[in-house]
């Protein structure tokens, strides 16, 4: 099935009408000498029910019954069953980037309200209408701090997803732009070396908090180091914690960047995510993305169109202030939907069953005699665990029980070995909770 | 159609469209130091009106479900619904990236199959799924060309040519990887000149980047020609495969000398717009440049060279994994460009493609292109005695005496002269129900108009009959064409207003 509604007898109608005596005829501008001859060596075609069949075997093969403990950036969260049949209807699914805006009015308002949620979550002056996940829209924040600036070093904490810093330093890698790591302390941010690190030529400071291992940051801290060096202070933010942490907005946080998965974003093995991006009003002349506008229309009335599209590649070509070109709509969409939906005390009361069950479980690991590393830190929703056996031991362990206990660190950090990194969410239970714990202790 | 009120408008303060459950465990109280003790002010709305607003608001757009978008250079073809249904499979959409290998064969199964489709439609040999979308493969592209030359020290190598007519993503990439871009002329039957581009080829470029076919809808016959001087000079040919729909099965780009090229999945193998992403860019690279695509990859164990015959299927492809082949990551690429995003790319983008793929076949993808051409031709033939064709055949002769490719591009000069915008035909088209062509794009005053494959002949015809009832109107009077669109929810909008005062959020009325 290939989904195409000409018939034979249209086909050989629409060749006639073209002057065709058949469809080579109007493939000759490909020259014979690399026209393919024979059909690609692709498995032949598959009928609806065959397909279905195939894909269900092969969704089967993935083992994801499992009680999920991992997290590590992406988060196995409740999505409200409005926000699937709201995000896959059809006309939205299946629509175009907003350019002609009278035929995007739907699209366009969605994209107007997201923008506006993501400033009301974060605190922020500004938000655009998404990029492509969290890793690039830090990464994107430091572009535009370095743009911005005019200086030439970015001071990137050790405490923000490994993943993000490994983006990071892709992105950096082609560009006058010098790349410094700044250590942790325990498993926060050493802020006495972030201070030493800071020079004449630091463009920003990144960090994230929650922190990868879990922890908050003390980002207001950061900030004033950041501004008395005349540097920008960037974090990565977790949308969810927003609903009951203090927001990057309140801390005077410069540009804010986070993972939007959490806001009703199903896992799907990595992507598609949805990256948030908001900063202060002077800079939102030099941020990357879409940005979607309100003006009148020919009749006065309110409407709504992409605008400051002189930032943009397709006007500045080489001089934009980014190349990207697509958003996340749809992902925007679920996200706007999610935030809707919950509203001001759902989201509140969401972030802080989350929290509750991860300061539980926290405890309960305590009492069983095990090492909780954020103990002498404020966490939100991750505990960095460090269990008396190997950690792949337990994993496994885990896994005949099912259960996914967590996600081991060791790669990422050698300073800190044997640990796990341990999510709870608000679809955790007591019971699951108890049970990890005796896994755990084993 | 009356206005639609913003979410924050329609908020009612206690109203909610869930509800949560009670806490199983002690309330924890977050330390006040870092608690945040101030409201967000998100609206509060029930079920019901939340689902009316979205309702609303889908009613207030243009969709390929409702509409025809004869975009060009945008491939707007239908988004097959069993593709939505597989990528909300459970065993996919509910899969921690962060599953064991072994918890997420399937997954990984359909995603190292997608790669060796990709691969042979291109004609190259290893292709990453990783970039999110056309842009960021791009620069995923450029950025292993650059570690190639470094590897190879020719660092020198960063210069980027490109045809006047490339997408404006094309320049962008290239700046964030260091690159200076320089404009390669075309000729005025579209090609690339090739007398201006051996002038501008030397030691200092890295790469030509093309669009083939390109993007005023020829296909570039010079291309081996093209691929000899850029090789000759030591450079590395690109193509951006934004056309890649003119060519399934037909030719592949390895074939015809690209070394390095990106897909847009939601342009060729049919995954939604969804108003504007998500999108997939994988890239597919020639042999020497393999080693440098981002980490990790998808890979086969007991790789016993590309294919493998699975005697059961009777395919040369193991479609399942089953005891004898396991599929894993693999990390250990010293020499690539690093990661590119986190976690492992669009996969729920990349299930919609192999989904695709898997349903059209071989034949089935030839038979896209095929009809993907014969359906730009035939809007071709139907309007060019009002439309002009700039690079199509000479007045009076058969679109088949100079055919177009998946698309074809209009000077509408009788229209212009006669005081009719390219806008106005746009606005017009709204009117009728159709989403208007790309405009202005590649070069001024122009329609570019690619209908796809999956448009009925009569979408077609009513499409061609709009187009030509705008240019009898215009004959008479073009003042009702200047007043369009009437039937859309706004009239033409002030986006110059927009953009001189920005209002980019909801602010609630001053009190």
């Amino acid at each position: 099935m290939n989904y195409i509604q000409i018939t034979d007898k249209q086909r050989q109608d629409m060749l006639r009408a073209v002057g065709a005596a058949g469809i080579d005829d109007l493939l000759r501008q490909v020259p014979d000498a690399y026209r393919l001859t024979g059909p690609l060596d692709l498995p032949p075609a598959m009928d609806e029910m065959t397909l279905r069949g195939h894909l269900a075997s092969l969704a089967a093969q993935n083992r994801t019954e499992k009680v999920c403990f991992l997290g590590a950036g992406a988060y196995d969260h409740f999505i409200p069953a409005v926000v699937d049949a709201l995000a896959m209807k059809g006309e939205f699914v299946t629509a175009y980037t907003p350019y002609q805006a009278e035929a995007s009015q739907g699209a366009l308002q969605a994209f107007f309200e997201f923008q506006t949620m993501v400033c009301q979550l974060t605190g922020m002056d500004v938000a655009n209408a998404s990029l492509y996940e969290g890793a690039t829209a830090l990464a994107e924040g430091v572009l535009m701090a370095l743009n911005i600036t005019g200086k030439r070093q970015v001071l990137v904490s050790r405490g923000v997803h490994p993943h993000y810093r490994q983006v990071l330093r892709t992105y950096l890698s082609d560009l006058p732009a010098a790349y410094i790591e700044v250590p942790l302390k325990g498993t926060v941010t050493d802020t006495l070396a972030l201070e030493n690190e800071l020079d004449a030529d630091t463009a920003a400071v990144v960090v994230q908090s929650p922190n990868f291992l879990g922890l908050i940051e003390a980002v207001d801290t950061i900030v004033k180091f950041a501004h008395a060096n005349e540097s920008l202070c960037i974090q990565a933010f977790n949308p969810l914690s927003l609903g009951i942490l203090k927001r990057p907005g309140e801390m005077d946080v410069d540009i804010a960047a986070g993972e939007g998965q959490p806001l009703g974003i199903p896992l799907s093995f990595g992507g598609p995510y949805l990256g948030l991006f908001a900063c202060k009003q002077q800079y939102m002349r030099k941020m990357p993305g879409r940005l979607v506008g309100q003006t009148v229309d020919a009749d006065g009335r309110r409407a709504f169109c992409l605008t400051l599209q002189t930032r943009e590649q397709h006007i500045r070509r080489e001089k934009a202030t980014s190349n990207v070109c697509t958003n996340q709509g749809l992902l925007a969409l679920r996200a706007s939907v999610y935030l809707a939906a919950m509203g001001p005390k759902g989201l509140r009361r969401v972030a802080q069953l989350c929290h509750n069950k991860a300061a539980y479980l926290a405890g309960r690991l305590g009492e069983a005699g095990l090492e909780v590393l954020n103990s002498r830190h404020p966490f939100f929703n991750e505990l960095l665990v460090r269990p008396k056996r190997p950690v792949q031991q337990v994993l496994e362990d885990a896994s005949a029980a099912n259960m996914l206990a967590g996600h081991p660190i060791d790669k990422d950090y050698p300073e800190l070995p044997n640990c796990l990194l341990i999510a709870v969410t608000e679809k955790r239970t007591k019971a699951e909770m108890d049970q990890l714990v005796q896994i755990l202790r084993g | 159609m009356h206005d639609e009120k913003l979410l924050f408008e329609l908020s009612t303060p206690g109203a909610s469209a869930v509800d949560l459950p009670d806490c199983d465990v002690p309330e924890a109280q977050m330390d006040p130091a870092f608690a945040s003790f101030t409201e967000t002010g998100l609206p509060e709305i029930g079920q019901l009106d939340l689902v009316r607003h979205y309702t609303h608001l889908s009613h207030r757009n243009f969709s390929v479900d409702a509409n025809f978008y004869p975009l060009g250079s945008c491939t707007m073809k239908y988004n097959p619904k069993v593709n939505e249904w597989a990528a909300g499979l459970e065993g996919l959409a509910g899969l921690h990236p962060l599953a064991s290998e072994a918890d997420a064969q399937g997954a990984l199964a359909l995603l190292y199959h997608l790669r060796v489709f990709l691969q042979e439609i291109a004609g190259l040999d290893e292709v990453s799924l990783q970039p999110c979308a056309g842009a960021h493969g791009e620069w995923t592209a450029l950025k292993v060309i650059r570690a190639y030359f470094r590897d190879h020290g020719q660092d020198k190598r960063r210069i980027v040519l490109a045809p006047d007519t490339a997408h404006g993503t094309n320049p962008a990439s290239c700046a964030m990887c260091g690159a200076n871009v320089v404009t390669v002329k075309s000729l005025p039957n579209g090609l690339t000149d090739l007398d201006d581009l051996k002038a501008h080829l030397n030691d200092q470029v890295a790469a030509v980047m093309v669009t083939n076919p390109n993007t005023v809808g020829k296909f570039d016959s010079h291309i081996t020609e093209m691929a000899r001087m850029v090789h000759d000079a030591g450079a590395f040919l690109y193509l951006d495969g934004a056309n890649m729909n003119a060519i399934l099965g037909i030719a592949r780009p390895g074939d015809f000398g690209v070394d390095i090229m990106h897909y847009n999945t939601h342009k060729t193998f049919s995954t939604p717009h969804g108003c504007g992403g998500p999108g997939a860019g994988p890239i597919a690279v020639r042999k020497q440049l393999a080693p440098y695509l981002p980490v990790p990859q998808v890979v086969q164990e007991k790789d016993e060279g590309r294919r493998m015959r699975d005697e059961k299927e009777g395919s040369s492809f193991i479609l399942h994994p089953s005891s004898l082949v396991r599929y894993r990551w693999d990390h250990a690429r010293p020499k690539s460009i690093g990661k590119v995003r986190s976690f492992w790319g669009q996969f729920g983008v990349l299930v919609r493609a192999y989904a695709y793929i898997r349903a059209c076949g071989p034949a089935g993808l030839r038979n896209v292109s095929e009809t993907a051409i014969l359906a730009a031709n035939y809007i071709a033939q139907r309007i060019k005695h009002v439309y002009a064709l700039p690079f199509g055949p000479k007045d009076g002769q058969n679109m088949a005496a100079n055919p177009c490719a998946h698309e074809f591009i209009t000077v509408p000069q009788a229209l212009i002269d006669r005081g009719v915008s390219i806008m106005d035909i746009a606005k017009n088209l709204i009117d009728r129900g159709f989403h208007p062509p790309t405009v202005h794009f590649p070069i001024h005053d122009c329609l570019m108009i690619e209908p796809t494959e999956t448009e009925s002949r009569a979408t077609l015809d009513a499409f061609a009959d709009a187009l030509l009832a705008i240019a009898e109107q215009s004959e008479k009077d073009i003042e009702p064409l200047k007043a369009a669109p009437m039937r859309t929810p706004v009239r033409r909008l002030d986006e110059v207003g927009a953009a001189r005062k920005p209002v980019l959020r909801w602010s609630p009325e001053p009190t």
